[in-house]
């Protein structure tokens, strides 16, 4: 039987085809207490899009939903699938990648192993070979100290360990939860110029930071979070140009 | 250790033949001891201690080591282990016939603890830490007052008169079983799912470890050791009551686990035997007959207040022994490190952890 031509031109007609991750009206509560009221964005194929928002406004908590960690109310779709009930353990599988605040790096197993985890649940050796290499290809100071325990290596190491931890796996969107923390302003700078490059190796990135000067900047487009809800959004410049973003934000 | 004598170590641990070699040894000489009486016989029971409490501690560093929980239960897996297997023997099986049926007993044993762990892993595995430690321990009482109110297993009054069907060659056989499954596990892939999970359980999960299913199975195959130790116990001892499983026994555990060092198969060998044997030489009339060098004015004192009642002491040195070892040696003696002979050669490259020697042993240098 010939593949009918139907279904894939509905799915090109379907607003979920034109945006990779689709949020609505996405709800959370931790213990009774809302932490996010109703937060809708969509991030597109190949795009970097950025949460930028305080301490508080519930910018970790929305990775956290779509990343499964987190039961929430509302929708969330990623490549036209629901991910309500997807348990975290099989988010990867989807093609999402999520580098947790704080790194998550496992301190006390190496680099190798570490890189290796994010390929649990696959058997096929040449692919995650070929998935080292790729990685160890962006961070190749990854490859001297493959062998060291992670918690050995430095501040900027372990945030290049995490997201390249994250990349094995192939994901095709990467969720970043404030890559920039506790790092040097040249790591930073460091960081961001990474972002970019994996982004344009096809990856789509939702980024999240309070670092919001620097993720404006990498940023195609943003989001403003504020007490659970998006204030404000339009594109990387728009925002850096916004008299209440600047003040609230970026200190000018 | 002098220099010289170190790299002779070092080497013989590298030599291929030498796992092997120590297996037929072992087992030729878990035959030949018994058969031509090479040991007394309170050595052999010793030996065979010993044996049983490597399984103990094995299978518990798999839960409070490798995973970096606590449980506390682990006795208790042991008595279900221990009962299941002598009610078999005793009135089920006819091992009197047949004592090549002991070695179903045992297994029986070890599933029924399994299956009983797996059975507690579903509702305490919600929560973690301190938590888990006291449902633990609410589990091990639990199963201390069922046993003790189920008048048809001897109630309180226990199992006499259990065959001695334990000898030493099945205790060598069950430890290298038991030993020879943990390291496999630890090295599959899900052991290093367990590994992280004792570092990040969060981080575990965003890495598609199906970080559940890795602490059940961890969770059950502790308690399957457990409970193949209990039924060599209980076959050794020949009697078994509640009250031999009860929070001390859990703690002897705890201690050969925390002193051979966590996350270390090595180690529970280590911290195993070598408790064991103090444990032997600590009993009053031991250390009686070593101190009796001393003159009576010394002596005497010391044997009327403190020597005689060791068996008392015990509870006071051993617990304390943990609290101390935990404080002041957390590593124990090989923590977080692993003898060579149980790393897959594959993964030898890789496993360098906590071993500021390591990276250098095979002349890769250490850039920085």
């Amino acid at each position: 039987m010939s593949a009918p031509l139907a279904p894939a031109a509905e799915a090109r007609l379907a607003p979920a085809a034109e945006a990779q991750l689709e949020v609505r009206d996405l709800t959370l509560s931790y213990d009774g207490i809302r932490a996010l009221h109703g937060v809708s964005f969509t991030v597109g194929a190949g795009e970097i899009v950025t949460l930028v928002g305080a301490n508080g406004a519930g910018k970790t908590s929305v990775l956290r939903a779509i990343s499964g960690l987190a039961p929430f109310g509302g929708s969330i779709r990623f490549e036209g699938q629901d991910l309500r009930r997807v348990p975290a353990h099989r988010i990867v599988g989807l093609g999402i990648a999520h580098v947790p605040e704080g790194r998550g790096v496992f301190g006390n197993l190496t680099v190798h192993e570490n890189l290796r985890l994010a390929t649990w649940q696959r058997r096929d050796r040449a692919g995650i070979e070929a998935d080292l290499e790729r990685v160890l290809g962006t961070f190749p100071r990854l490859r001297e100290r493959l062998r060291q325990p992670a918690g050995t290596l430095s501040g900027g190491e372990q945030q290049m360990l995490a997201v390249g931890r994250a990349l094995m796996s192939r994901a095709r969107l990467l969720l970043l939860d404030e890559p920039s923390m506790g790092l040097s302003p040249r790591l930073v700078q460091e960081i961001f110029r990474v972002i970019e490059e994996i982004n344009r190796s096809g990856v789509t990135v939702l980024l999240v930071e309070q670092n919001a000067n620097m993720a404006l900047h990498v940023a195609s487009r943003a989001y403003v979070l504020e007490t659970g809800a998006v204030t404000l959004s339009g594109t990387g410049p728009e925002l850096r140009g916004d008299p209440r973003v600047r003040e609230a934000y970026l200190g000018a | 250790m002098s220099r010289p004598l170190r790299r002779r170590w070092d080497w013989l641990l590298e030599q291929r033949w030498l796992l092997p070699g120590l297996l037929v040894a072992g087992l030729a000489l878990s035959f030949a001891i018994p058969e031509y009486g090479l040991l007394n016989r309170y050595v052999q029971m010793v030996l065979m201690y010993v044996g049983i409490n490597i399984i103990l501690a094995v299978s518990l560093n798999l839960v409070n080591g490798f995973m970096g929980e606590f449980s506390l239960a682990h006795a208790g897996f042991m008595a279900v282990g221990a009962y299941t297997a002598a009610l078999l023997t005793m009135r089920v099986l006819p091992v009197a016939e047949f004592p090549a049926l002991f070695p179903v007993a045992v297994l029986a044993g070890g599933l029924a603890a399994a299956l009983l762990g797996l059975v507690v892993a579903v509702p305490s595995f919600k929560v973690r830490g301190d938590y888990l430690a006291i449902i633990t321990l609410a589990f091990l009482m639990i199963v201390k007052s069922v046993i003790e109110n189920i008048d048809a297993v001897g109630g309180p009054r226990g199992i006499p008169g259990i065959g001695k069907l334990t000898t030493l060659p099945w205790v060598f056989f069950w430890a290298v079983a038991v030993v020879w499954l943990v390291r496999n596990f630890v090295y599959s892939r899900y052991g290093r799912g367990v590994l992280a999970v004792r570092e990040d359980e969060i981080a575990s999960e965003l890495m598609s470890v199906h970080t559940r299913r890795v602490k059940f199975l961890a969770f059950t195959l502790s308690s399957f050791g457990a409970g193949v130790a209990g039924a060599l116990f209980a076959h050794l001892l020949q009697f078994i009551s509640p009250r031999v499983f009860d929070v001390i026994k859990t703690t002897d555990i705890l201690i050969m686990v925390y002193l051979g060092g966590i996350a270390s198969i090595g180690g529970s060998i280590l911290g195993a035997t070598l408790y064991t044997v103090l444990l032997e030489i600590l009993r009053p009339s031991t250390v009686a007959a070593l101190l009796s060098w001393l003159p009576a004015v010394v002596f005497d004192p010391l044997n009327e207040h403190f020597i005689r009642h060791l068996g008392v002491w015990r509870m006071v040195i051993m617990p304390l022994a943990l609290v101390l070892v935990m404080l002041y040696w957390p590593r124990g003696i090989m923590g977080l490190r692993e003898y060579r002979g149980f790393i897959p050669r594959l993964d030898r490259e890789a496993h360098r952890r906590g071993d500021p020697q390591g990276g250098r042993r095979d002349g890769a240098a250490h850039r920085d």
